[in-house]
């Protein structure tokens, strides 16, 4: 039987994966205006996040409109529940890409102080673990979900290796490289932090869809 | 502690099957709910308990149901007895014609051979008590029962049920024709009493069940398809039709 509030929960649905998209298009960006030193890119992905914002505030009372008319239970309310949620990450997420993009503002016009290796690589985790947060999501798909949460300690080597590098190599050998090195290991650190979010979502998704507790209990994973 | 247990219990009504094979376990001092869809049993299973089904003719039993370890289906069993420690609420409240006082003091003049116009006195007080009337009633006890609004009716029957101190009270649709502020007064009250009783509600208003049991069965043509905790029924259910009827999608 098809409920009028099946109706509801596909648009809030559909607006959730909005948010997705959009989250996914400004890290694409900042990682983007960073590699190409591009200035614009990076104001771009600045000015876009107050529609992400908007978006976010949107969802969320679409999320308790739903809850307080319908009192959902069981499947519905951990939708509803596991949307607000995959939806306060995801701005969160949003606003890490507007933090990229103000570090690249801040060494766009210095010299470049090495090539990016670990930086884009890292970068492409997140992503990545982005893509595959949303698409479980949409799939409802669980193992998709545990491979995005089994991606994050990647990430975190490799931002640990970003920040050793620029600390030993540069920073502790020349001081006066900090103000092009310290931009760099941020933006190490908030693509760490996507990836956090994104566990985070993938997280959510695992409980949405068994109504399994994955969050702080990394043994339940390998169930 | 299980209050009520029930080993494969079948219960037909002439050629029609209304339970089957109902295994289960209700725990003391604990509000259990069972909810499902019209016609599936549940007011069935709950007259189980009290063996009011046995007013009905061409009713047939098998199984077991165990209270404190004592199978009450029994042919032995003191029905008297029985249902003076399980009481049932209705879904319409209704009190005899009498005054308030006569009717808490009713079910124990009849239990009780003599009893002294001081010991109803203190029934009637604290019956009342435990159902948060006492303040407001305690003025008007000769007036007539009949006179109270629906909630202080529904209220005063379950008053009298606890005069006669029963262990289990049965509530069958209890709220189903109370407003929402009323119902939240009910509601309250049956928190209060589970300290001291084991309640098993019938209900259709899965908010209710939600809000107010710790525990939750959910039946379906005669069937108990879940149970468990109340909390884990209506956030994770296992069976796709408690999912399917929790949801709306039933149907």
């Amino acid at each position: 039987m098809e409920r009028h509030f099946d109706e509801e929960l596909k648009t809030l649905y559909k607006d959730i994966l909005k948010m997705g998209i959009m989250t996914q298009e400004a890290i694409y960006k900042s990682i983007e205006a960073l590699k190409n030193r591009d200035k614009q890119g990076a104001k771009q992905v600045i000015d876009t996040d107050d529609k992400i914002d908007e978006l976010e505030l949107v969802i969320d009372e679409k999320c308790i409109d739903l809850i307080a008319r319908h009192q959902p239970m069981a499947g519905d309310l951990r939708f509803i529940t596991t949307g607000m949620k995959i939806n306060a990450e995801l701005e969160r997420i949003a606003d890490l890409a507007v933090d990229i993009s103000q570090r690249v503002l801040e060494i766009v016009d210095k010299p470049i102080l090495k090539p990016l290796i670990d930086i884009p690589k890292l970068s492409v985790i997140a992503q990545n673990m982005v893509r595959d947060a949303i698409d479980a999501f949409v799939k409802k798909d669980v193992e998709l979900a545990k491979k995005v949460v089994l991606s994050d300690s990647e990430a975190d080597k490799l931002r640990n290796l970003v920040q050793n590098e620029l600390i030993n190599d540069y920073m502790a050998k020349d001081s006066g490289t900090a103000p092009r090195a310290v931009p760099l290991l941020l933006i190490a650190r908030h693509l760490e932090r996507i990836c956090d979010h994104t566990t985070n979502i993938a997280e959510d998704v695992i409980y949405m869809v068994e109504g399994k507790v994955i969050k702080h209990h990394p043994e339940e994973l390998a169930q | 502690m299980a209050k009520i247990v029930t080993k494969n219990l079948n219960l037909w009504y002439g050629g029609f099957h209304a339970l089957k094979d109902i295994n289960s376990s209700f725990e003391a001092n604990r509000i259990t709910a069972i909810i499902g869809p019209s016609g599936c049993g549940k007011s069935t299973m709950l007259r189980v308990f009290n063996r009011m089904n046995d007013l009905i003719e061409g009713v047939r039993t098998n199984g077991e149901v165990l209270i404190d370890d004592t199978n009450i289906l029994n042919s032995h069993t003191d029905l008297v007895a029985l249902r003076k420690k399980v009481g049932m609420v209705f879904q319409r409240p209704n009190p005899f014609p009498l005054s308030i006082y006569e009717n808490i003091v009713f079910g124990e003049k009849i239990h009780a051979e003599r009893i002294s116009r001081d010991r109803l006195d203190e029934i009637v007080e604290k019956s009342l008590k435990d159902v948060l009337l006492w303040d407001e009633l305690k003025d008007r006890l000769n007036a007539p029962a009949l006179r109270l609004s629906l909630e202080q009716k529904q209220r005063l029957c379950i008053a009298r049920l606890i005069a006669v101190k029963p262990d289990l009270l049965l509530m069958d649709e209890p709220c189903s024709t109370l407003d929402p502020q009323a119902t939240a007064k009910v509601e309250e009250l049956m928190r209060e009493l589970k300290n001291k009783y084991t309640i098993i509600i019938v209900t259709h208003n899965m908010q209710q069940a939600a809000r107010v049991s710790d525990d939750t069965g959910f039946m379906l043509l005669g069937e108990l398809i879940e149970f468990g905790n109340t909390d884990t029924i209506f956030t994770t259910p296992k069976d796709k039709r408690t999912e399917d009827y929790i949801t709306g999608k039933y149907g």
